[in-house]
């Protein structure tokens, strides 16, 4: 039976998120917090894997307390088990103390129902950095398969797995002994309004949390502010661009002026006259 | 970690069948700033199989120094094996700043290698500068879906490591028969050691102009409303012969495909012509399109901050600009047509 563990992250919607034009920072209690859209591929993903093969889904996150309900959407979408890791010692980290407390938190997991395979998003849309699932590959010493569009094949007997992954002009198809972490990119399916049985189930549902002190061997150093070798130095508001020409008159002057000007640019369309 | 070991700047040579990807040249370009004030070597590092001739050009876009992993081994691009030569290199040599272009290639294995060394690793950056004196990487990009900027700084840790979006950075001129010092090494590896294998590389067929090669894109955001809607923007880019983009919340409604998404988390562009056509102008969307030569803004919105950003606006309804715009452009087509007959 396959066990396979999809990370995901509560953010904020950074689509709503409005900022405070005296300070500079992010008024977060106007962004409703949401499941990151793209974990919710990985997630979905799973759980397609899961209905093709057998076996359970487990999620993982960290997160403040209230994150839990990033958990509970994931059980709506079909996840059997939810994990978290919430403590202050958490907070503050960059993506290399996020994937080390994540990685403790899945050794722990490991020891529960050994993971065959681990699902993260493309990126989170707070951060848009994408770099955490490839640090839980490195540290749990599994291979990572990055921007994932599609799962071909899962074949725990033979312990392999076959994925399509996105290069610039294309797509790679690559063969990968398991377990093995993929981060899938959101074409690879649809997320569907999830079952009401689901949606009862998740209403229910009390995730596992633990913090800290629930995990083994773990080196406080590295975690949270102080495990995080990267810091923001500076928050600034993009520089304004220099305003344009404002065109005036009639719809049609307007429309007359744009065209001089592409066709100023003849050279474009040279090759293209006529057709 | 003494910080003081670790000199140079190093940019990660993506190569792909015998050609090197243009965003290390444009890093060779911004690395090359930063080495020159920094008073380092700027250096090249090229991992695959037949790379070696491939030196040559690194050298004449600025590098002082090329180091060379050509084995059989990296025939094709692996996370593990690419990685083990990464590291094999940085710690022979120590560099204290590492650029990889942020494609599938580069930030796979920045992430990968910062992990293992371990450092600080900034993504999609789309500033950079370093301070003289410190030698502290300044490493800006957007944050938070594009509504702030943020400078990100590894004070602590050696080699500070960024990943920089293409087509930001501009490459210098080549200078021909410029040349460097070469560095040949190899790494112990063997095949049975890597746990992935390529089993095929699949080039999308689509004759569609790509975004990030068109001289001309006409993007469209949700002011078009619906998906019908977006459908004019389809209609301005064929008649125009140019590929058509789109804002990030266009992509989220479904409305196209995610590799039209122009921005932070998609596409940056540099065509010859833009036009942004019911796009408020989000930072997220302005850092992905900012470097086109002329850009045209379409906005119902009189105080939509795309108009900050183009070179000619109009406020406007789009459904009736648009069907104009293609008439009389096919219309003005029509007439070069026949003066071109008449000249002839």
């Amino acid at each position: 039976m396959l066990h396979i563990v999809a990370c995901i992250k509560q953010v904020p919607d950074t689509k709503i998120i409005k900022m405070n034009p005296k300070t500079n920072t992010m008024d977060r209690a106007s962004a409703p917090a949401i499941l990151n859209p793209y974990d919710a591929h990985a997630v979905e993903e799973a759980v397609r894997i899961k209905n093709r093969y057998g076996g359970t889904v487990s999620v993982l996150t960290m997160g403040p307390p209230p994150a839990v309900k990033a958990i509970k959407k994931c059980i709506e979408i079909g996840a059997d088990e939810g994990y978290m890791i919430s403590d202050r010692k958490f907070a503050g980290a960059d993506t290399l103390a996020t994937s080390y407390a994540l990685t403790k938190a899945l050794e722990k997991i490991q020891k529960i129902t050994p993971v065959d395979l681990i699902l993260c998003g493309k990126m989170t849309i707070d951060g848009d950095t994408g770099q955490v699932g490839p640090g839980i590959a490195r540290r749990l010493d599994i291979p990572p398969l990055t921007s994932v569009k599609k799962v071909e094949e899962v074949n725990q007997d033979a312990g392999h797995i076959i994925v399509h992954r996105k290069i610039e002009d294309g797509h790679e198809v690559i063969k990968s002994s398991l377990p093995c972490l993929l981060s899938v990119e959101k074409e690879i399916n649809e997320v569907p309004y999830s079952p009401f049985p689901n949606m009862i189930k998740a209403a229910r549902y009390e995730p596992n949390i633990w913090s800290v002190d629930d995990l083994e061997d773990v080196d406080i150093k590295q975690l949270g502010l102080k495990g995080s070798p990267t810091i923001v130095a500076k928050v600034w508001a993009p520089p304004k661009p220099e305003g344009g020409k404002m065109l005036e008159g009639s719809t049609n002057e307007q429309v007359d002026q744009i065209l001089s000007v592409i066709l100023e640019k003849k050279e474009l369309f040279d090759a293209k006259g006529g057709s | 970690m003494n910080l003081e070991d670790y000199h140079g700047v190093w940019v990660f040579i993506e190569e792909q069948e015998g050609t090197i990807a243009p965003v290390s040249l444009e890093l060779l370009g911004a690395g090359r700033r930063l080495a020159d004030k920094r008073g380092v070597e700027l250096a090249g590092v090229i991992i695959g199989n037949q790379v070696k001739p491939l030196a040559s050009t690194v050298f004449e876009y600025g590098a002082d120094v090329v180091y060379v992993y050509d084995q059989t081994i990296f025939k094709d691009y692996r996370t593990e094996s690419y990685m083990k030569a990464l590291l094999h290199c940085c710690e022979t040599y120590k560099p204290e700043i590492i650029l990889f272009g942020a494609t599938s290639t580069g930030k796979d294995l920045a992430s990968a290698v910062a992990t293992d060394l371990p450092t600080g690793l900034t993504a999609d950056t789309t500033e950079l500068d370093v301070e003289e004196d410190t030698g502290l990487l300044l490493a800006s990009r957007p944050a938070f879906g594009g509504n702030i900027m943020a400078t990100i700084l590894c004070k602590k840790y050696r080699p500070q490591m960024a990943t920089v979006r293409p087509k930001v950075m501009k490459a210098l001129e080549a200078e021909t028969g410029r040349t460097g010092k070469l560095v040949e090494e190899k790494i112990d590896i063997k095949e049975e050691d890597i746990r992935t294998k390529v089993l095929d590389i699949v080039k999308a067929t689509t004759k569609k102009v790509r975004i990030d090669e068109a001289d001309i894109i006409v993007s469209g955001g949700k002011g078009l409303g619906s998906e019908e809607g977006f459908q004019l923007i389809h209609r301005l880019a064929e008649t125009l012969g140019g590929a058509v983009g789109a804002s990030r919340d266009v992509v989220e409604a479904g409305w196209i495909e995610h590799h039209h998404q122009v921005g932070q988390t998609g596409v940056t562009v540099t065509p010859k012509i833009y036009f942004a056509i019911g796009i408020s102008g989000a930072i997220q969307h302005l850092v992905g399109m900012k470097n086109s030569s002329m850009i045209i803004a379409i906005n119902k919105d009189p105080e939509a901050p795309i108009f900050e950003a183009c070179h000619y606006g109009i406020v406007g309804d789009a459904f009736e600009i648009i069907p104009l715009l293609i008439e009389q452009f096919s219309q003005a087509l029509e007439k070069e047509e026949v003066n071109h007959v008449g000249e002839v």
